[in-house]
């Protein structure tokens, strides 16, 4: 530290006594073993979001909600506003790496089983987090205002509908009204602005200090390697240049996406329009919107809709709940039950994504 | 709850029920008179729709043979079929599996919906795919050469 900074340093170390918080950010080390890559996934994550928050804030500058504005507003931002055609395009291919990114981080924290005790809260915090990406994925989804926003969020909204007693009102809630309307695009733009970010920014506190405070975890069966404890990195420096060195690779790459795969407005939503041929939602709905389609009108007495979410709904509970009821590995033993559910998870998402891309 | 005591006093378990019936019922109260105006302002008002009851599509000749087209009927979107034989037929255009709006498939000679591959033949039954009941009908007559679609009764 330099002269100034340090008497800087000095001045608000006086009033506020910084050593324990120094303390306290600096004594976490990284475990070093085979799967140590995975650790890098939460941070990349937590570098996506905070792209959002930043070009959601730019793009907040020109944006107007409303049926008669927003595609137009958009417009506005694409040809008009300096750069705009930019901000708006690393905001969406963000928006898909941040979901891709937390998908990876949830699966490895899942099969490296680091959700056993005592880490059952930073995995239920985790957990509502990517509930909450979504969220933010289908409420931004809608705000430009075009066609395949307008169905996508029609048929989202009607799933909504369809879980018993609940769902009714929740879809008005959600619509606000019968209809997906302006008054729906109003609401989730208020949504996807102010309650999600709010929300989320609580459980990312909670996430990153129960992770500061309790430290890495380290695999099951890993903590002794030929009898000595794992090696470990300090997370500062060490552990954090490396994630610096791969956030600027993420920059770089979300840059690449963003300038040469422009993201496209489309046509303007219209009420009295039929659904375009090919219709899909993003891709991280793809795999629940393929599985709607094969299941028939009818099953088990209920209509298919409502058994195909609650089959859905039953498992991201089950999935949320893991910590709870795997309890083999909370006493540091393997549960394959565990591994192979994972991996089925895994499997079924990556192949319906995959077919309901191609189909 | 902190639990207090009269130094030495006797012990006054009816006095302290009854403050903690009124302190805990006053919470309650409290919370419900916050809760409750914020969860009806969530709740949309119901806005009144102007019912109607037919509406006009159009001259029977501008419609070509073998062609569909989706009318506004009120809020709702209706869609309208001249089929491959001439004849007029109206059904609601909100698919009944997730409420995208259908559209008349030529090639297929059936009425056909993007979002799930969901098929209705050309009396709004639901033939294949997720669709789980038929489409609702609705009535088209001709009245000096202009195609009107009203409600079934
Ligand atoms: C505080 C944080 C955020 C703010 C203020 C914000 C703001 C906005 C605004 C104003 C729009 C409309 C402009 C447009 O559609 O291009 C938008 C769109 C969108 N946002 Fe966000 N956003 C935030 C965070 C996020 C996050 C975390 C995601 C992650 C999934 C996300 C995903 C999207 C998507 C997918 C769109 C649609 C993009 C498009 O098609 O144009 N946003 N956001
Ligand atoms: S909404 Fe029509 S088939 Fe699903």
């Amino acid at each position: 530290m330099n002269g100034r900074m340090k008497k800087a340093y000095d001045w608000v170390d006086e009033r506020v006594h910084l050593e324990d918080l120094v303390k306290f950010m600096g004594k976490k080390y990284v475990p070093v073993h085979r799967h140590s890559i995975w650790y890098y996934f939460g941070g990349v994550s937590l570098f996506l979001f905070i792209i959002q928050v930043l070009t959601g804030i730019l793009l907040l500058l020109y944006y107007k909600s409303g049926e008669e504005l927003a595609f137009e507003s958009i417009g506005y931002i694409m040809s008009k506003v300096q750069f705009g055609w930019l901000i708006r395009s690393i905001h969406s291919w963000a928006a898909n790496l941040f979901i891709l990114s937390s998908m990876v981080h949830m699966f490895s924290v899942y099969f490296e089983k680091s959700y056993r005790k005592p880490r059952e809260i930073t995995w239920l915090t985790g957990m509502l987090m990517f509930f909450l990406a979504l969220a933010f994925g289908f409420s931004g989804y809608l705000l430009p205002w075009n066609e395949l926003a307008y169905f996508a969020t029609k048929v989202g909204t009607d799933i909504a509908g369809v879980v018993p007693i609940i769902g009714k009102p929740m879809m008005q809630f959600l619509r606000s009204g019968e209809e997906v309307s302006g008054a729906t695009l109003s609401r989730f733009f208020g949504f996807h602005v102010a309650v999600f970010p709010g929300i989320f920014t609580v459980l990312l506190g909670i996430h990153l200090v129960l992770v500061q405070r309790q430290g890495m975890s380290e695999p099951i069966g890993m903590e002794l390697h030929e009898g000595k404890p794992l090696k470990t990195m300090p997370f500062f420096p060490n552990f954090l240049l490396r994630d610096l060195l791969l956030w600027l690779i993420v920059l770089n790459l979300l840059a690449i996406l963003a300038v040469f795969f422009p993201w496209e407005l489309g046509k303007k939503a219209d009420a009295f329009a039929s659904a375009p041929a090919g219709i899909k939602p993003e891709w991280y709905f793809l795999f629940m919107f393929q599985t709607l389609k094969y299941i028939p009108g009818k099953m088990l007495f209920i209509d298919g809709e409502v058994f195909g979410i609650m089959i859905f709904g039953l498992a991201g509970l089950l999935w949320m709940l893991v910590p709870f009821w795997d309890l083999k590995s909370s006493r540091g033993q393997q549960n394959r039950l565990v591994n192979y559910l994972g991996l089925f998870a895994v499997f079924y998402i990556i192949i319906l994504t995959i077919v309901g891309w191609l189909l | 709850m902190v639990e207090t005591r009269n130094a030495g006093g006797p012990e006054q378990p009816g006095k302290r029920d009854f403050l903690k019936y009124v302190l805990s019922g006053g919470l309650v109260a409290l919370v419900g008179s916050i809760l409750y105006p914020i969860l009806a302002y969530l709740k949309p008002p119901i806005q009144a729709e102007v019912a109607v009851s037919s509406v006009k599509a159009g001259k029977v000749d501008a419609m070509e043979k073998d062609s569909g087209q989706i009318v506004k009927f009120g809020s709702k979107p209706v869609i309208l079929i001249k089929t491959a034989n001439d004849e007029l037929r109206a059904f609601s255009a909100t698919c009944t599996h997730l409420d995208c709006t259908v559209q008349y498939k030529k090639e297929m000679g059936l009425i056909w919906c993007a979002c799930h591959n969901g098929k209705y033949d050309l009396n709004g039954r639901n033939v294949s795919g997720p669709p789980p009941r038929p489409l609702d009908e609705y009535r088209v007559t001709v009245q000096g050469g202009e195609i009107m679609i009203s409600k079934k009764s």
